[in-house]
């Protein structure tokens, strides 16, 4: 029997939801974001309880579930734990593939850092590899007020 | 305490485009089936939890524009955001809280319909994360490069799961995609970031799924081929990716311990007869099935060349083809609990493994890069 439906055309609705959001980052946040904009530093927060150094930092820790304490300066060069070569464009990227994400852990910190790796070919890439952040010029209080990091 | 069962189960054929249905007409079919397969109609279902996520969706409180197809006019509704397993674990929990004598717990995606790494990407912490662009598949090659790294596990390894899975769906007919891909094929699939590669990578699905639970009261009045619910446990590890260690999946190592000490399992590799588990990825295969315990921590590449985990194997996994070959974001670890309950029955058909079931394990995720892990064990007692 043939299929009433076959000949039926269905329909396509296209839309967007655009919501415009204002997040707050909250003071701990806020303190990290504008020693990046206004000293080119790297600031974490030290666990009470089990001394980790937290960055980027949180007022309360994720380990221990204690508030944290006090503030700690920490390096503006870490060490690659982990990265991608990211291939294909999303459409939501802050750099023309291929480039590089990483987990670093800055000295100083005991949590890795998410950012980019730029100044790299995607082939000198491995763990362990050693690198330092370059500021943006112009700096507006943000976590790509690191433009990326680059190897030492 | 009372006991709980899988008395029904439902699921739609996933697939890629599907034009012919919007999401509550598509998950509609799937729980008209899971009530036939329990053999009961929407009268016997005491309240509903349905499982969906709003930016998949493009809705929000987007558990209200499924309540009609999930026959929830009247009736007692409520809904879990995140994966399957998890709406199933709240279901079971007001079964089991004497409340109610049954659950239907309903889980659906298009995600054909949205661009999923601008859903995934929203994901991350907005302040601190999300403006650098990553989504779900950049952040869970961050996870594979680590934990290849830490235990020497080779792409070819990863390529092996990803095979075994595509060939493994030529038997599921639920399957959306249907590939005869070998190892080579996965090999040199094209990169999308390192190191993984197009055939690493779970396709995005339409699909959904329904499962009625009910007490043990309610299963062995309404009950005709029950998959007895023998533990169910899961664990959450930290939100920030550089919070964790990505080449450990901690919480799954917890929640499985946990599942098998309420199950009486000593031996997870001799007593488990199948799994189903949460294959975004071909490496969270082998991450998953260390985590469960089939293997030692960095053995999973070895576990995988030695066959073990092929349906043929002394611990088949994925049996179905797994998430490689269908993956309806939030449906996905309901339909592995739907998988369990058919091997457990009998009823897996050209997928069913060559043993006596006796004890099936299913596995669900809700985060990114396997941030939180929920453990089913499913028995035919």
């Amino acid at each position: 029997m043939a299929n009433v439906w076959d000949k039926v055309e269905t329909r396509v609705y296209e839309s967007r939801i655009k919501i415009p959001y204002a997040w707050q980052a909250g003071e701990t946040a806020s303190h990290f974001l504008l020693s990046l904009k206004n000293e080119t530093k790297f600031v974490g927060k030290k666990c009470t309880q089990c001394t980790k150094v937290l960055v980027p930092p949180r007022k309360s820790c994720p380990y221990c579930f204690v508030e944290t304490g006090e503030w700690v300066d920490v390096s503006d060069e870490g060490v690659v734990e982990t990265y991608t070569v990211v291939r294909r464009d999303t459409g939501i990227l802050p750099a023309k593939p291929p480039f590089v994400y990483a987990v670093i852990k800055l000295d100083g910190a005991d949590t890795g850092l998410l950012h980019i790796v730029g100044e790299v070919k995607p082939e000198a890439m491995k763990e362990g590899l050693r690198v330092k952040a370059v500021f943006a010029k112009e700096r507006t209080g943000r976590m790509l007020d690191v433009e990326y990091f680059k190897p030492v | 305490m009372d006991r709980a069962a899988i008395i029904g189960i439902g699921q739609t054929k996933a697939g890629g485009r599907m034009k012919d249905f919007n999401y509550a007409e598509l998950l509609y079919p799937a729980v008209v089936a899971a009530l036939e397969d329990a053999g009961i109609t929407i009268e016997d279902i005491d309240n509903i939890v349905t499982t969906s996520n709003d930016f998949w969706d493009g809705r929000t409180i987007s558990s209200m524009a499924t309540g009609d197809v999930s026959g929830a006019w009247d009736r007692n509704i409520s809904c879990v955001e995140g994966d399957g397993t998890f709406g199933a674990f709240y279901g079971m929990c007001r079964v089991l809280s004497g409340v109610y004598g049954t659950t239907l717990v309903t889980a659906h995606s298009k995600g054909s319909e949205s661009v999923s790494p601008y859903i995934t990407n929203a994901a991350f912490d907005p302040i601190y994360v999300r403006s650098l662009g990553l989504d779900m598949v950049s952040a869970c090659a961050l996870q594979a490069r680590r934990y290849m790294n830490r235990y020497k596990i080779s792409e070819e390894q990863c390529a092996l799961v990803s095979s075994k899975n595509h060939r493994n769906a030529l038997d599921n007919p639920n399957a959306h995609l249907q590939l005869d891909l070998s190892p080579e094929d996965v090999m040199s699939s094209r990169m999308v970031c390192d190191p993984l590669k197009l055939y690493d990578c779970s396709p995005v699905s339409d699909g959904a799924v329904a499962v009625v639970i009910a007490n043990e009261e309610r299963t062995k009045k309404l009950g005709k081929r029950p998959a007895w619910i023998q533990a169910v446990s899961f664990c959450m590890d930290n939100y920030l990716l550089g919070d964790r260690d990505l080449a450990e999946c901690a919480a799954l190592t917890k929640a499985a311990k946990k599942a098998y000490e309420t199950a009486g399992i000593s031996d997870p590799r001799k007593e488990i007869d199948v799994a189903e588990v949460y294959d975004a990825f071909s490496y969270q295969e082998l991450m998953w099935t260390e985590g469960l315990g089939f293997c030692d921590s960095g053995e999973a590449g070895r576990l995988a060349e030695s066959g073990a985990t092929r349906k043929t194997g002394d611990i088949p996994v994925n049996p179905s083809g797994g998430l490689l070959a269908s993956h309806p974001v939030i449906a996905a670890g309901l339909i592995r609990i739907a998988e369990a309950v058919r091997q457990i029955r009998g009823e897996a058909g050209k997928m069913q493994v060559d043993k006596d079931v006796r004890t099936a394990l299913a596995h669900g995720v809700n985060g990114v890069a396997g941030q939180s892990h929920c453990v089913w064990i499913l028995g035919k007692e």
